[in-house]
């Protein structure tokens, strides 16, 4: 992609617009994030930039919508519930789902395709109609608006992500290690402990955290499976999206881009250092 | 096991005994109650839940805001033989409709809430707000309008056909996503006598006129699903009036301080009380009837109308109704039943909506897609 | 080697044909592998399949009528509705029998609720007749046909006595009937009245408008991937997370950012009117519309056009175009008849992918979607739980499951799901 000495004119002017194009779709795809951070530091109950804050002064910034946030009981008990029901489904979904994908990658496995085809799909059902038959089911069972309820719903909105990313690791993996430490006296578990489980690590931990992300942003399933008990974040932004958008949303808002940067950081890292370690790529 | 058996039982005697020395049934100490957030439920909390938490320590109070879903999360809570609400917040067409399912349960106005304080007995003292056998009326609100002050020139509008009048009064205005209450003011502003409205909408033409009536304002329509959706719209000068609760215009006008102003002309009565779920377990429902004698006495629907400008449901709580909690001002003016206010009121048909509500939903819906 | 007395089986260590110990040491690895799945499949059965699968049971179930007015069902079976006249005394009689029983148990409102969304009306009449039949005596107070007509006129009408006739069954087909915008009548299928068509419009506007927000990912997402995957690898890896970062920011962060910019008293807005563009009363409304739900669902889903296409370019090596432009093509016809026919599959794979997200959407056609640019989950959603139609719900439901389905079966015959990257 660089512009030959010998380009045209024509070669020249299309070289530079298709980059200010790509430069304007990349604007687009930024833009709503950038423009929620600065807002959510606004002295006033605005959305809009105000004079003080284009002309970079001081008093036109407050951080009074992150005091409300911290300080409304609404807003942190939400905040509690998100933080106690993520971890514990990320848990269950990692656990069953690098135990399966490890299943799945082995070289003969009878219905292998049918068997994908059922992990994945709480991936591609719309998530209203999961919602809404876990809503049934889970009543039934006497798990809507439980706190085991909402965790076993997410659980398992996060295993295709576990899935996917535990068997792409997989995929690279050079199946005469195990045959090896096998060959050196290890027992199965020793095997998996000591050899294969470092080596797919990286794999699992991004799964995770896909898995983690999947249940900290969701909103759909957990409005019908869960109830107050269960209000999450993401709950309690929708209700403010839908009733009255208050400056306190952008400021929860900026919060969690902050920790989606902290998530996606690590997954990179991870991700390259997996390929690192299974010599897929150089350096 | 046997062993087992008789301390359980001895413990259980006990227990009752001990219950019975304090004169009280056994009492769950936690209950949930369901309701609306928002200022509403803010008006609850002050008038009802800390007063009687404050009375009874180590009491557990959990408030679900789900008043809008009720009806189907207490059916499906019922289905699955799981109630966990103890006490739910509802409209009273949904009091109605929950009381046909046997989702709610009937209670006996007398025995269950407080006589007013001069020996009054509950079932006169709310007349005929009872509008069903498992309702407790709590307060009577309005549907009704709020117009911009400053938007609508020297003649202030003071019908509810002003809203269909887009020369006087030019601009968007705002109306509720769904055919109650608009199909009732689009006949009464096409002609139709206010005692005629549910005979001619009950008919395929009468439908056809109330739909070519809203047809008129259509494009000129925002068209809201939450409350708190036309307070924000007149605001920001975005619509030019709008309906919605009274409680919101309240506090748009008085404690936002907005140039906006009532209309109460052919402003709709609506109740909304409690229901009690069918089915509670002994001690849950003991604490809940508890609860609700206290909540719904003269006094304390008297005090729930410092925090927000709804009528109390008791008459006897009418002459009670003092100022607002923290602006000093008095309410009553503020209350949609005041007379100067209820010159010009309209009756909701709760009957008529049971039977006709799907189907008029659907013909909506497919009357604003179209 | 080739021994004559080694004519037998190839023998294994322990002396079993080797054959078959090489066919038990698969079968032990099969059982392996799937013991190690099982505990996931049955997870994911149970918490998610299940569910499923009870609500689309739903969408078909309907014995709240038999079970309720189980004698007047019975009775009625021999009524012929062509005669046009009410049916018999024994078919009153019948229901006071049912009546009584289900109004102790307070059931007979729950038909009438039923058997309102067919007919309008029916809800309040069997409310009415609960409370006088309450109080009949079955032995002494027949025949039954006068007084159930003394109560309400409408106990006489024929169309009444023909739908609980007609939905009698255990299961119907009537829901699946009314999502399509047609009702099952006495004589069989017909359209419901043009005014109470809904549904079709719904699905329709679901699919035109996720079509178009497939097209605008295409269009937006197939120049980004272009430059990442022919940049150099260090400056497209910076690129990239401009890609990723919307894609791993919740989604509600997203809507309320495009409310923030799109709404009347927005920035975009008020940029518009800074520069003097827009007039400061004329402000265009960008929001609670479809062009809002359009701009803010491509917006979402915009990353899941780009990692597939980019993974796809990835593979397609520079040495194709080159060769073209050194035959002598220009730019365009290198592209166009080189490069772009190798990219299609990574087109291919963004659109069903982005399509069968959009289609499903709900939560941001709910916050910007205003009352022309919702879907048909938002309806699913009103009918679960506000409405209390839980069976159209779970009609509706399945219908837009089937098409995902379908889509998703297409998506892995072409991309295989295990395929699926991200990022």
């Amino acid at each position: 992609m660089e512009l030959p000495p010998y380009a045209t004119t024509g070669q020249r002017i299309w070289f530079y617009a298709f980059r200010v194009i790509c430069g304007l779709i990349l604007f687009f795809l930024i833009a709503p994030i950038m423009v929620v951070i600065p807002l959510s530091f606004n002295a006033e109950n605005f959305f809009t930039f105000t004079p003080e804050m284009l002309a970079l002064k001081a008093e036109g910034y407050s951080l009074k919508h992150y005091r409300d946030f911290l300080s409304n009981p609404d807003w942190q008990q939400a905040l509690r519930n998100s933080v106690q029901i993520a971890p514990v489904a990320t848990i269950l979904s990692v656990t069953l789902g690098t135990l399966a994908a490890i299943g799945l990658s082995q070289p003969h496995v009878p219905f292998r395709r049918a068997i994908m085809a059922i992990l994945i799909s709480p991936m591609i059902v719309p998530l209203i109609i999961s919602a809404a038959g876990m809503y049934f089911f889970y009543s039934r069972l006497g798990l809507q608006g439980t706190y085991l309820g909402v965790v076993l719903a997410h659980a398992v909105l996060g295993i295709p992500f576990v899935i996917i990313t535990v068997t792409a690791t997989l995929v690279g993996f050079d199946k005469s290690l195990t045959r090896a430490a096998a060959n050196m006296g290890a027992d199965p578990v020793t095997t998996f402990f000591r050899v294969q489980m470092p080596l797919i690590l990286p794999g699992v931990i991004s799964g995770g955290l896909f898995a983690f992300i999947t249940s900290f942003d969701e909103v759909v399933v957990v409005l019908f499976v869960g109830s107050a008990g269960q209000k999450t974040l993401p709950w309690q932004m929708f209700t403010g999206l839908r009733e009255q958008i208050s400056p306190t949303i952008l400021a929860v808002a900026t919060i969690l881009v902050v920790i989606s940067i902290a998530l996606l950081t690590t997954v990179e890292v991870l991700r390259r250092r997996s390929e690192k370690l299974r010599g897929m790529s150089p350096g | 096991m046997k062993l087992k058996t008789i301390l359980l039982t001895s413990g259980a005697i006990a227990g009752a005994a001990v219950a019975f020395a304090d004169g009280h049934a056994p009492m769950a100490d936690s209950m949930t109650l369901v309701s609306w957030g928002g200022a509403y439920q803010a008006s609850q909390t002050n008038a009802y839940s800390d007063p009687y938490k404050a009375m009874h320590e180590g009491l557990e109070v959990v408030w679900d805001e789900s008043s809008a879903e009720a009806v189907a999360k207490l059916r499906a809570m019922n289905e699955a033989g799981n109630v966990t609400w103890d006490l739910v917040d509802v409209v009273a067409s949904d009091a109605i409709r929950l009381c046909d399912e046997g989702l709610a349960m009937e209670i006996d106005a007398d025995e269950l809430l407080a006589a007013a304080p001069d020996g009054t007995p509950a079932s006169e003292d709310f007349g005929d707000l009872l509008v069903s056998d498992c309702f407790i009326p709590q307060i009577v609100y309005s549907t009704t309008a709020g117009y911009r002050t400053d938007l609508v020139g020297d003649t202030p509008p003071t019908s509810i056909c002003a809203f269909f009048d887009t020369e006087a009064y030019p601009g968007k205005r705002s109306l509720e996503k769904r055919p109650i209450n608009n199909m009732e003011w689009a006949l009464l502003c096409d002609g139709v006598a206010k005692d005629d409205v549910y005979d001619v909408l009950e008919t395929e033409e009468g439908q056809a006129q109330a739909f070519a009536k809203l047809d008129t304002i259509k494009d000129d329509v925002i068209w809201w699903s939450a409350g708190a959706d036309t307070p924000q719209l007149l605001a920001d000068g975005e619509v030019v009036m709008g309906t919605t609760y009274n409680g919101r215009l309240f506090s748009l006008i008085v404690e936002q301080d907005q140039p906006v102003d009532m209309l109460w002309d052919a402003q709709v009565f609506d109740l909304d009380g409690w229901i009690i779920p069918a089915g509670l377990p002994e001690e849950r429902l003991n604490r809940v009837k508890d609860f609700v004698k206290f909540a719904t006495d003269t006094q304390r629907l008297a005090d729930q109308s410092k925090y927000i400008s709804y009528g109390p449901a008791r008459a006897s709580s009418a002459p009670l109704v003092a100022q607002h909690a923290t602006l000093g001002i008095d309410m009553a003016p503020h209350m949609p039943t005041d007379p100067a206010n209820a010159t010009n009121t309209f009756l909701y048909n709760y009957e008529w909506w049971a039977d006709y509500r799907d189907d008029l939903d659907a013909k909506f819906q497919a009357w604003l897609a179209q | 080697m080739s021994d004559a007395t080694d004519t037998g089986p190839v023998l294994a260590a322990d002396g079993t044909p080797l054959k078959r110990s090489l066919a038990r040491a698969l079968r032990a690895q099969k059982m392996r592998a799937l013991a190690l799945i099982a505990p996931l499949l049955i997870f994911v059965l149970l918490t998610f399949i299940a569910p499923i699968a009870d609500m689309l049971f739903r969408s078909v179930e309907n014995q709240i009528v038999s079970e309720t007015l189980p004698k007047t069902v019975v009775a009625l079976k021999d009524w012929d509705a062509k005669t046009g006249e009410a049916p018999p005394e024994a078919v009153y009689a019948a229901l006071a029998a049912d009546l009584q029983v289900a109004v102790a148990a307070k059931e007979h409102t729950k038909v009438g609720i039923r058997l309102n969304y067919q007919k309008t009306g029916v809800s309040s009449l069997f409310r009415k007749s609960g409370r006088q039949v309450k109080k009949w005596d079955l032995a002494a107070d027949a025949p039954f046909k006068e007084k159930f007509l003394d109560v309400d006129e409408d106990w006489a009408d024929v169309e009444l006595w023909q739908i609980i006739q007609t939905y009698s069954s255990k299961y119907t087909s009537g829901y699946f009937l009314n999502s399509v915008d047609m009702e099952l009548g006495p004589d069989g299928i017909r359209p419901v009245d043009e005014n109470l068509a809904i549904y079709n419009l719904l699905f329709k506007r679901t699919i035109f408008m996720s079509l178009a927000i497939m097209g605008s990912c295409v269009l937006l997402g197939y120049p980004i991937a272009f430059l990442l995957a022919n940049l150099p690898l260090r400056t497209s890896n910076l690129l990239m997370i401009l890609v990723l970062l919307p894609f791993w920011t919740s989604l509600l962060v997203r809507t309320s950012a495009w409310k923030v910019l799109l709404q009347q008293q927005g920035v975009i807005n008020d940029i518009l009117v800074w520069i003097g563009l827009v007039a400061d009363n004329d402000r265009l409304v960008m929001i609670n519309n479809q062009f809002g739900t359009i701009v803010a669902m491509t917006h979402i889903l915009l990353p899941f056009m780009i990692l597939p296409l980019y993974s796809v370019m990835k593979t397609i090596p520079p040495t194709y175009v080159r060769a073209a432009k050194s035959l002598g093509a220009t730019n365009w016809t290198a592209f166009w008849r080189v490069y772009f026919p190798q990219s299609v599959p990574g087109i291919g794979a963004g659109c069903i992918l982005v399509f069968i997200l959009a289609i499903g959407y709900y939560i941001t056609p709910e916050l910007v979607g205003g009352t022309d640019g919702t879907f048909i989950s938002n309806r699913i959603a009103y009918h679960i739980s506000r409405s209390g139609n839980w069976g159209l719900g779970a009609a509706l439901g399945t219908i837009l499951l089937a098409a995902v389905l379908i889509l998703y079966w297409v998506y892995d015959k072409i991309v295989g799901i295990d395929n699926v990257s991200l990022g």
